[in-house]
């Protein structure tokens, strides 16, 4: 190795987490600048140390835990109901090619649909409870978990399908051996798209009523409480939601599919 | 088992008659790959089939490993017809196809985990098979940290995982270098004289077909006919030096006046009809 490339590679692989703290510093400072040169009052934009302190005290009193565990369950819930059955019509689609011609118009419709527009409708049909949320967030997660699905099984090598065929392997043996796991880096791709709309999904479905969830904590805060930094400290909750989400896919993700 | 099985004979016995192929092609006409292949093939015969590109050479393969269904004619095996993949013909292709996100023992291991082989009996024979292929000590390492050639040797060692009495390879060295190309031809020979294994190889090197084969089949262009069926008069064991010697390239030139090429090997000034 040379000089040059151990210096790259150092100031490469050291300071990643550090850039990362860097920039989050710079921009809590920024925030802060902001606040202080425009003289905003707390019911506008709360100072970033108000929003913390509000964020600790709202945790350990018990405000925002209740709420954050009903919204995990539903992005959970839809989830892992809209993957799973992205993941079997997204094989459909790929292997069929008589359901792709009939599903494929009706599968981009739905999507062009916003989801915003629907969940009223969802709300009314499954009513005011967790199912209505689920449903939403199932649906969100359902488009490009399945594309990614369908592009990932299309891209298997034929000559390992060849290879299979010699071996007098069973459609059944194909797919579990052969097609999923060679698709897996194309269904995470698809994943780590949907976990994030997911968040979006439980969020929209909590707006449109609910009793209990962070979208409710929201309208809560800018309402009734008029409690901004609260409502600063629940998308703060809502952010680190989804970045824990996304890094949990991401690590299965490191599991399943490793180094290859 | 048949019957031949049975009474102790040899077995791995391929009978090819008058097979058709051919393939849908952008105009009306299909594309006859092959046309009218009589071939024959003794127990522990190693017989290669030459022939320039598009003569069908592969896709013959294809038939006899049960992979292709041709238009017209038969294969079978030791008398029973060929329709389908048969675990006791074994091919091995031009690109290795190992599975990469399995080791190299997952992957020699995977047409008996295919088959439902008992866990035991596939791990025996697996660690057999890498032994013989000189494998073990890569055993657990994945397809992108092997070589090409270690690789090949991998997808050698899983055609025979299932113990086929034929052997089919598609020139299965020809992406590798030349000289680990003839140490694994060497190899290769030795394999299958240890399992008088029938084997039949595709190859495009006249001097691969000499070194490999008792018989050289001679493909034309498309479609593919046999134009000639070349005995290789040297013993074996064989030795690469035994491509020097004067009969190696006067069957050279002879396989090579049937491809249509002017000269052989050796034969500088001659030029064939």
């Amino acid at each position: 190795m040379t000089l040059a490339t151990a210096a790259r590679s150092s100031a490469r692989r050291v300071p990643a987490w550090l850039a990362a703290a860097l920039a989050f510093g710079g921009f809590v400072l920024a925030w802060k600048a902001l606040v202080v040169a425009a003289g905003y009052p707390p019911y506008i934009l709360p100072s970033p140390e108000l929003v913390g302190a509000r964020f600790v005290t709202a945790w350990a009193e018990g405000t925002i835990a209740p709420h954050a565990l009903r919204t995990l369950v539903e992005i959970g819930l839809g989830f892992g109901i809209g993957a799973t059955l992205a993941v079997v019509v997204g094989y459909a689609l790929a292997r069929l090619p008589l359901a792709e011609r009939l599903l494929s118009p009706y599968l981009v419709a739905a999507q062009a649909m916003p989801i915003l527009a629907l969940a009223p409708l969802l709300a009314l049909w499954f009513g005011p409870g967790i199912t209505s949320k689920v449903v939403i967030c199932a649906l969100i997660v359902f488009f490009p978990v399945a594309i990614a699905t369908m592009v990932g099984i299309r891209a298997v090598d034929r000559g390992l399908l060849e290879l299979a065929a010699s071996f007098r392997a069973t459609r059944w043996q194909v797919v579990r051996t052969l097609e999923i796991p060679a698709a897996l880096p194309s269904i995470f791709g698809g994943l780590r798209v949907g976990v994030t709309l997911a968040v979006v999904g439980a969020l929209v479905g909590e707006w449109v009523g609910t009793d209990r969830g962070l979208g409710l904590l929201i309208n809560l805060a800018r309402g009734s409480l008029f409690d901004i930094p609260l409502l600063f400290a629940t998308l703060l909750t809502i952010a680190l939601l989804g970045v824990v989400l996304y890094g949990l896919v991401v690590l299965v993700e490191r599991t399943l599919v490793g180094a290859r | 088992m048949t019957a031949g099985a049975a009474l102790g004979m040899p077995t791995g016995r391929l009978e090819l008659r008058d097979i058709a192929v051919s393939f849908p092609s952008p105009g009306d006409e299909r594309l006859v790959a092959l046309d009218g292949i009589d071939l024959t093939v003794e127990p522990g015969q190693v017989v290669a089939v030459i022939g320039p590109n598009g003569s069908g050479k592969s896709t013959l393969l294809r038939v006899v490993a049960g992979l292709l269904r041709p238009d017209r004619g038969t294969a079978a095996l030791d008398g029973v017809a060929i329709n389908e993949p048969n675990p006791r013909v074994g091919i091995v292709f031009q690109e290795p196809r190992l599975l990469p996100w399995r080791t190299t023992s997952a992957n020699v291991a995977y047409p008996l985990e295919l088959a439902r082989t008992p866990i035991e009996t596939r791990r025996a024979r697996v660690a057999g098979l890498l032994r013989t292929v000189g494998l073990e000590s890569v055993s657990g390492l994945i397809p992108s940290q092997l070589s090409g050639g270690m690789r090949q040797r991998a997808a050698v060692a899983r055609t025979l995982a299932l113990e086929p009495r034929v052997l089919l390879l598609d020139e299965p060295f020809s992406a590798l270098d030349e000289l680990t190309r003839e140490r694994l031809n060497r190899e290769l020979l030795a394999l299958a004289a240890d399992r008088a294994a029938t084997l039949l190889v595709v190859t495009h090197s006249v001097q691969e077909a000499i070194f490999l084969a008792d018989r050289v089949i001679v493909l034309s262009a498309r479609p593919g006919r046999i134009v000639a069926d070349i005995a290789v008069p040297l013993a074996r064991p064989r030795v690469l030096g035994d491509l020097d010697a004067a009969v190696v390239s006067e069957t050279a030139h002879e396989i090579r006046r049937n491809l249509g090429e002017p000269g052989g090997l050796g034969a500088s000034g001659e030029v064939a009809a």
